[in-house]
Order: structure tokens, then sequence, then C-alpha cells
């Protein structure tokens, strides 16, 4: 199963992810990625994919269970 | 002419000026099909590597090992001059200069201020400055009507007083001398403006401090009061990189998107029987014009390999975001504005921990602006032919001087 994991630590706040997937992805007050799910399912799997692609620090990550 | 192999010196001299007004310099093809990186000479003398695909574009910006930091020898300031370059470094550095921790500890304070959360509360308020300026222009007593002026220098300068928190009653005076800051006119009269703008920022931010409102900077400052000591001269600074980061570049976005879209009839009618589109035409239009080509630029800190060269420490990388953009390998016929392409991954904002600050902001800006001027300027047509508009060229932030309009 796929898992996204995000790096607190090296999000610049730039709210790619947000834009590209709401469903999954939100900023906390201080503009940092926060998750609302770690599972995407299949209507929410691909935009999920093309976020983490997008992310200008490679903060976000896939990975398989 | 004899094909280049990577890694030895191409025959570009950079700056380069963009000859046709929708296209890269044609230098920027050949390069690219020669090598992902090359090495070319700058006019202000020396030599630097030229990032020229997407990928490696990507890899670079994204890459910890390369400095934004001007001061250090090597960087390639071809686009600054000897003036400029001294003022740079005598005075605190910004985020844009700072590498790693120094960096994440100026821009991570900031951040939620640009939340894409935050930015949809400022929607209505700009949608009122959008539609105030156009109800100008419509009862305008002559026509053509210059967009730079009406519409796009002022929008971006209001949406930015609002998030300083400049008072209603000062608008005025802060449109007036950003307007004068970006104008063709003499270095003393831009000096001038810079010079008001800079005592007059200085005097908001020690209002702020006894007199805090609902905006970024009395924010900043509650922030900075609870962990420790004010920096009031950041704070200028901070001001002021917000201003002169989110202004031209947003008000030159406007008018080239409007003429972008205005000698693209079939797509502006994409865009205008639907405005769900909007958000993705913007994409391509910055993706298209890339504005802001010259400015991300590095300088290596460690020996690599990357795009199939060696870089040694001290070497200058100049990232060119269009020539990326319009890589055939990342964005298929890139030559093409497709207001329907539907994809994300250009460069125009940069890429890596500087990506732009305020992109969203800008977005926002530019969704608006384009929705409501065609909505409610339908028979909007350029005055002038494409061949006679001044484009900015030669200039470090692409755009055009002046753009003529009427209905
Ligand atoms: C269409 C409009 C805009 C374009 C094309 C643009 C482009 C860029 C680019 C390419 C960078 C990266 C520079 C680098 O990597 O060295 C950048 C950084 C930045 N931009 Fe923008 N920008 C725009 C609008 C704005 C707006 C509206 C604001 C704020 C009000 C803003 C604030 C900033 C700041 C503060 C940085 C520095 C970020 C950092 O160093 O971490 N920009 N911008
Ligand atoms: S795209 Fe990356 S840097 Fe931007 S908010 Fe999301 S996790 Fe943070």
């Amino acid at each position: 199963m796929m898992r996204i994991k995000a790096d607190t630590g090296v999000c610049v706040g730039s709210g790619q992810c947000v834009l590209t997937q709401p469903a999954i992805f939100d900023q906390d007050d201080d503009g940092i990625v926060t998750l609302l799910t770690d599972r995407p399912d299949d209507e929410t799997a691909a935009q999920a994919r093309a976020a983490v692609a997008l992310c200008p620090t490679r903060a976000l990550s896939i990975v398989q269970e | 002419m004899t094909k280049s192999v990577a890694g030895e010196l191409a025959d570009l001299e950079l700056p380069v000026e963009r000859g046709c007004p929708f296209a890269p310099p044609a230098a920027y093809e050949r390069l690219r099909e020669q090598a992902p990186i090359n090495k070319v000479r700058l006019v202000s003398g020396g030599e630097a590597w030229w990032v020229s695909r997407h990928e490696e574009a990507r890899a670079v910006l994204a890459d910890p090992r390369f400095s934004s930091d001007k001061r250090k020898d090597g960087f390639p300031l071809f686009t600054l001059d000897a003036a400029t370059l001294q003022q740079l470094r005598s005075q605190p550095p910004l985020m844009l200069g700072m590498d790693r921790a120094e960096h994440s500890a100026a821009r991570r304070p900031v951040i939620g201020e640009f939340t894409v959360k935050r930015l949809a509360a400022l929607r209505p308020r700009i949608q009122d400055i959008v539609d105030h300026f156009i109800d100008d222009m419509l009862a305008a007593d002559r026509r053509p009507v210059d967009l730079v002026q009406a519409l796009s220098l002022p929008v971006p300068s209001l949406v930015i007083c609002e998030l300083l928190g400049v008072p209603y009653t000062d608008h005025d005076f802060f449109q007036s001398r950003t307007a004068m800051m970006v104008r063709r006119t003499s270095q003393e009269d831009r000096q001038r403006a810079f010079a008001e703008l800079r005592v007059y920022i200085d005097g908001l931010i020690t209002r702020k401090e006894s007199e805090p409102g609902d905006d970024l900077l009395s924010r900043q400052i509650a922030r900075q009061r609870q962990n420790g000591a004010l920096d009031h001269a950041g704070l200028v600074s901070l001001a002021f990189l917000l201003l002169t980061a989110g202004h031209e570049t947003t008000a030159n976005m406007i008018s080239l998107g409007v003429v972008g879209l205005l000698s693209h009839p079939e797509q502006l009618a994409l865009v205008t029987a639907d405005p769900g589109r909007t958000p993705m035409a913007v994409e391509e239009l910055l993706r298209y014009f890339t504005i802001a080509d010259g400015v991300t630029s590095r300088v290596a800190t460690e020996d690599m390999e990357i795009g199939g060269v060696g870089i040694k420490a001290g070497e200058g990388v100049i990232v060119s975001m269009l020539s990326a953009n319009w890589d055939p390998a990342a964005f298929k016929d890139s030559g093409e504005l497709d207001v329907e392409r539907g994809a994300r991954h250009h460069l125009a904002f940069g890429f890596g921990p500087h990506q732009c600050l305020g992109q969203n902001l800008a977005r926002m800006e530019l969704q608006i602006v384009f929705d409501t001027l065609f909505r409610r300027i339908p028979a909007l047509r350029l005055a002038a032919p494409i061949e006679d508009l001044p484009f900015k060229s030669d200039a470090v932030i692409y755009g055009v001087h002046e753009l003529p309009v009427t209905w």
C-alpha cells in the first residue's frame, strides 16, 4: 500500500502540495506541511504523486508497504 | 560553426536580449540541444556554467551545495552593475541571498503569512482592488489607456499595502512611489522614490511597534518580541524585499498575460468560456514568459559532477528557468501557448528552498485580474501592433514598459 511521508524539517511552505492535492496536504498556521491522511485512496493517489514530484525541497516522499 | 561538447566554452555571451517578444533568445535552444550544461562567457567578464534543461535546472536549484550568496567570490553577477553590487555588499543580507540554516531562520517566520488558506481570506479584498482600477479605466474619458499605469502597477502595489498594513490614507503615496521606482525615468527620480519609501516604511514599522494592527508586520513584531529581541532594521529589509520581489514581477506578468491572451484569441476564448480554466491558464502564462529568467544564479561551494560536467568550488552557475521551461523534454510543443496544458512543473517561481515565497499570492492576483478584466471589458484589444510595443527585452525582469489598450 502507498503511504505519504512529509519531512517538516525541510518544508519551505511553498504550498505546491496543497494546491495540487488539498485532500491529502495542508499547511499549519506557520505554513509548514501537515498531512490530512497519509494514505491516499484510488481517487487521490494520482494527484498525491504529482504533489510529491512538485515539492521544491523534496520534503515529500512515497513509501510502499 | 563547430559543435561544442559539454564543458567546452559555448559561443554565447550573457546577458542576451530577447528578440521575438514571445520566445526565448534563439541561442537558448541551440545550447539546450548541445548539452544540459554549457560554459558561457559573461559580458561583465569571466565565465559561468549555463544550465538549460529542465531536469538539471531542478537538480541544481534543489542542491544545497550551491550557494545563493551574491557576495561570494565567483557568483555570476552578470545582471548587476558595479554600483548596485556595492550597495548590495553594504546592506544586511536578505533571505534571497542566504543559505541553509541561516536562510531557513529568515524564511520560516514569514511563511505562515503566505499559506494557501490565509491567502484565500485576502481574495475579496484583492477583488475590490482590481474592480476599483477597472472602474477607473471604464470611466476614463480618453482612450487608449496604458494598462501598465492603469492596472498592472497599481494592483500589486495596493496588495502589498494590504499585506503590510499601510493605512488607506497613505495608499496614493505608496502607489506613486512604487510606480516611480520602476519607471523609465532618471536614476535620480528612481533613487528619490526608493529613499522616500524607505523612510516611510521605517516610520510605518515604528508606528506598528506601539500600535499593532492585523497585518504581516504587526505579527512579525509580536513574534520577534516573544522570541527575544525586536529587529527593527531586519523588518524594514523584509518589507522592502516583499515590495521589490512582489511588485514589478506581478505587474509585468499582468501586462504580458494580457498581451499573450489578446494575441492568441482562441486561447482567450477558452478562458472566458470557463473561468474554471483560469488557474491553469495562469500557470501556462507563467511558463511561457518566465519573466525572472536570470535571477536564479548560484555559486558552487564544493567540487561536484552534475549533468555530465565537473563543476568546481567557486564556479558560478546560471540556471535559465526560461530555457528549462521551454525544454521539449519537459513540455511537449513547448513553444505553443496552450492554456489547457495542465502543467504545474514549470520553474517560473524557481525551485528548491528559495522557491518564491509569494507565489500563491501572485497566482491569485493574476487569476483575479484576468478573470475580471476580460469579463468586464470583453471587447478589450491592443491599441498598437505587437511589433510597436516597448518590451523590456534586456531587463532582469521581462515585461513591457507601456501597453496601450482600447475597447
Ligand atoms: C509573477 C510574479 C512573481 C515571480 C515570477 C516571482 C519569481 C520568483 C523567483 C524565480 C524566486 C526565486 C529566486 C531564487 O531562487 O534565487 C522568487 C523568490 C522570492 N519571491 Fe517571488 N516572484 C513573483 C511574485 C512575488 C510576490 C507577489 C512576492 C511577495 C509579496 C514575492 C516574494 C518573493 C520572496 C520574498 C522571494 C525570496 C524567497 C527566498 O529566498 O526564500 N514574489 N520569486
Ligand atoms: S510542496 Fe513541499 S515545501 Fe511546499 S508546502 Fe508542500 S511539503 Fe512544504
